[in-house]
């Protein structure tokens, strides 16, 4: 199946439908990919110098041949393994068109060489090299990626491995990239050309007069007359998961399509760290192992105290290592979209050429009335609250907010901004944001499987700097879906003035979503030291995804200088403007 | 500024711990309110870009049994988040290949809250009939259900007039979608030439239900109907033409 994806191309409605699994012709795949290709078939340099190219490089994930924007000539682009305490030089010579960049993300860097075009350098023109030269003072798990563009959709991104000083505080036998990311044949501005048309435009799972009559059976017409109603009103959809879907993406692991099964080796017994890597432009990924648990050893770079579990949630840039102990079967390393719309896939196994079985794909999440930020009321509290269906919903949006805020009892909201309305960039106010840090996430269930929370993550040693805040930062997360258009406060990036902290300060960082979707929120060359009820163990992260509707807090110690970039991680949400530059000074 | 921070950057002392540790440098001899300068003058992103789009929402034959005519209506636009071009057609050709009620328009587009924009401009009547010229005030946007409505005002030296259009998508599948669509156009006076009475003067309604092969094409099947009233509806009679006409329609409704 499946190289139809481009708009116009005529596809069946199943095709469509099914995500594009990869390019599945035996007899040729064979030769381009074979299966049970493992990391030692994966680039990976190390040492203390880098040449790394950026270039056109062909890519065939659809059974299209296509263009990507590779390094070293691949997709993903080489493993960099670093070592803690060395200096290191990476030379970076743009061989593309267009002006590039590489961001090294998670990396504590001088501001100079984070590789934010604008902000920490000019961006290395076409034909030009920048040297970049960092202290590297950290490990972990981190990758690296392009800042200009569109070109981390086209293939600009890899890993980074940095290997502890001081030995690692958990044995493994041997190690291994899964790099998870999403790839598409159309290209980056048409997707987000066509989703300022229809914010819809990839969801073929939207509500139709087949699921009205299936929810009247199920749940009765007047309820399901006055649900439809409510969504009505707000104009808003509750299958509004993510906004890029498998109708146009293929999801990949180390560069593999779900066809190609990247595989990793091991020996029965062995103790195996993988080190998972969301790499992708704007897909949120559930991960998990069918028959193995998983224990979660670090986050973002960061040890953690050891977590067995089941399953996780990745947001977009975040990193998980975990160890897993496979007895003598194959496993299936299984990573499907938070949408339900398709999955990457790998294989661990004790022998080139084994698979498991896939499993199928959970069913997809609703959003509810507690990702638009009105709490966790259930459905019978919101249709007491029902709307009048006013022409222009702005004044009922606002004459619910304070009703709600009376009747709820919730309190007046810390730092929430009675001045942030509904406006062209704000489709929703959250009216009650809710603590959901203990919750994994919609569409999981933790009665089914054990699933990572926010609140599971504790440092295995407590933070750097024990001084309490001197002031807070509320920040909302807001957009309008419709309009596809996003930002902080109501404001995108072009709209709004850079957030100023003092050099040394201690500040914390509130962020309150009013959207219904989820945000990986990423502060480049400070840490965020996510409240998670940890105390002073509190996880060290670099990007924290804060779901809809929720409302949470980090810390962060503004120590180092310089201008960063502070964005959403949904590629096609930076670049619409939600986005801040961050001046310490 | 490059400089500056290459340099402030080498000089950074750092005090490594089990993480990457506080790090100490001289901070940046940046003013509070002083404006941010971008390295090379280039923002980091581009929220701004212009985007354009072009829809087709009808291209369409009708049929009545007897004769055959052909309708388009569309629009088209070019801009930003907040400011737009916005140009509209729509206009129909019959089977002796006589154009008529020919609406041109061509509009600024100022989005206004979440769901509307608010557009003025000029509209110009012009198709085989004599051409008209009006001065052009709206708002167009997503009513509460996902209801698309378009409301103008028109004023010209011959008066007032109002369109105003609705359109709803039911889902029946992902791809089968059942569109009912009106449009009404109201006049403050006759104008006897082009064929339009005062008050309400005619009605272009249509059911439609389509297929998207892809978002952005779709083949449909569908009736359509456009009545005629009061003056107008004389107006019809003495041009032997008929005031309340139901016809078979199938086109294909497609954007880019």
């Amino acid at each position: 199946m499946s190289s139809t994806i481009s708009g116009g191309a005529p596809f069946g409605a199943i095709g469509r439908r099914r995500f594009i699994q990869g390019f599945a012709a035996a007899g040729t795949l064979a030769a381009v990919t074979a299966p049970g290709r493992s990391l030692a078939a994966q680039p990976s340099l190390s040492g203390t110098v880098f040449d790394l190219t950026i270039g056109e490089t062909p890519i065939n994930v659809t059974g299209k041949k296509m263009v990507a924007t590779g390094i070293n000539g691949g997709v993903p682009g080489p493993v960099l393994r670093w070592r803690e305490g060395d200096m290191v030089t990476l030379n970076v010579t743009n061989r593309l068109a267009a002006p590039s960049s590489i961001h090294w993300h998670g990396i504590r860097s001088p501001a100079a060489m984070d590789g934010v075009p604008g902000l920490s350098f000019a961006g290395i023109e076409p034909g030009q090299t920048f040297t970049y030269r960092i202290p590297i003072h950290q490990s972990g798990t981190y990758w690296y990626h392009s800042h200009s563009g569109f070109q981390e959709q086209t293939g600009v991104y890899g890993a980074i491995i940095i290997e502890p000083k001081d030995g690692y505080a958990d044995k493994f036998d041997r190690d291994y990239v899964v790099l998870l990311s999403d790839w598409s044949d159309d290209d980056p501005e048409t997707i987000v050309s066509n989703l300022k048309f229809q914010s819809d435009y990839y969801n073929f799972n939207q509500r139709t007069l087949g699921t009205f009559i299936a929810d009247a059976a199920k749940d009765g017409l007047r309820k399901t007359i006055a649900d439809r109603r409510m969504w009505g009103e707000m104009r808003m959809s509750p299958t509004d998961i993510l906004d890029v879907s498998g109708s146009v993406y293929t999801y990949l692991m180390n560069g593999q399509a779900p066809a190609g099964n990247w595989s990793a080796l091991f020996r029965p017994g062995e103790r195996v760290r993988l080190r998972f890597i969301n790499g992708s432009s704007m897909t949120i990924f559930d991960v998990r192992i069918p028959g193995l648990k998983m224990t979660v050893v670090q986050a973002d770079g960061n040890d953690v105290v050891p977590v067995a579990v089941d399953e996780f949630r990745m947001g977009v840039a975040e990193t998980y290592d975990v160890i897993v102990e496979p007895g003598a079967d194959a496993y299936t390393i299984f990573a499907q979209s938070m949408d339900r719309t398709g999955f990457a896939r790998g294989t661990l196994a004790p022998r080139e050429g084994m698979a498991a079985a896939i499993p199928p794909m959970d069913p997809r999440p609703l959003r509810t009335m507690a990702d638009m930020g009105m709490g966790n009321m259930d459905m019978s509290g919101t249709k007491d609250m029902d709307m009048p269906a006013a022409p222009e919903n702005q004044d009922a949006m606002q004459g619910m907010k304070m009703e709600g805020m009376a009747g709820m009892d919730h309190g007046a909201i810390p730092g929430s901004r009675s001045d942030l309305q509904q406006s062209v960039a704000v489709d929703n106010v959250a009216m009650a944001p809710a603590d959901r840090i203990s919750e994994p996430g919609i569409g999981l269930d933790p009665a089914r499987r054990r699933v990572l929370a926010y609140s599971d993550l504790r440092a295995r040693i407590p933070g750097d700097d024990p001084r309490p805040p001197s002031r807070e930062i509320t920040l909302h997360l807001t957009g309008n879906m419709q309009r596809f258009i996003w930002g902080f406060d109501g404001k995108k990036f072009s709209e709004a003035e850079p957030i100023r902290l003092k050099f040394g300060e201690r500040v914390r960082f509130i962020l309150i979503n009013d959207t219904m979707m989820d945000h990986p929120i990423h502060l480049h060359g400070l840490w965020s030291e996510l409240e998670n009820g940890q105390g002073e163990y509190r996880p060290y992260k670099h990007t924290v995804t804060v779901q809809a509707g929720e409302k949470l807090s980090y810390l962060v110690t503004a120590d180092e200088p310089g201008m960063w970039a502070y964005h959403c991680h949904l590629l096609y949400h930076m670049e619409m403007g939600m986005f801040r530059t961050v001046v310490v000074s | 500024m490059r400089t500056v921070l290459i340099a402030l950057a080498c000089s950074a002392a750092l005090l490594g711990s089990g993480r990457a540790g506080a790090q100490t440098a001289t901070p940046a001899q940046q003013d509070e309110t002083s404006p941010v300068q971008y390295i090379g003058g280039m923002p980091p992103m581009m929220d701004t870009a212009a985007i354009g789009h072009v829809l087709l929402e009808q291209l369409e034959d009708r049929w009545n049994g007897s004769g055959h005519g052909f309708r388009f209506d569309g629009q088209g636009w070019y801009g930003t988040d907040y400011d737009k071009i916005w140009v509209k057609s729509e206009g129909e050709v019959d089977s002796r290949g006589r154009v008529g009620d020919g609406q041109h328009e061509l509009l600024y587009d100022r989005a206004t809250s979440t769901f509307f924009d608010i557009q003025a401009g000029v509209r110009i009547d012009a198709d085989s009939g004599p051409t008209r010229a009006w001065a052009a005030f709206g708002v167009q946007g997503l009513a509460v259900y996902f209801i698309d409505v378009e409301a103008t005002a028109y004023v010209s030296d011959r008066g007032g007039a109002a369109r105003l259009k609705a359109s709803y998508d039911l889902l029946i599948t992902q791809r089968l979608i059942l569109q009912p669509e009106a449009e009404l156009n109201l006049y403050s006076a006759s104008d006897r030439e082009r064929g339009v009475g005062a008050g309400l003067s005619d009605i272009d309604a249509g059911l439609r239900l389509r297929y998207e092969i892809s978002r952005k094409f779709a083949p449909y099947v569908g009736v359509s109907y456009q009545g005629r009233y009061g003056d107008a509806a004389a107006f019809a009679r003495r041009d032997h033409e008929s005031t309340s006409d139901a016809r078979f329609a199938f086109g294909v409704r497609a954007w880019f």
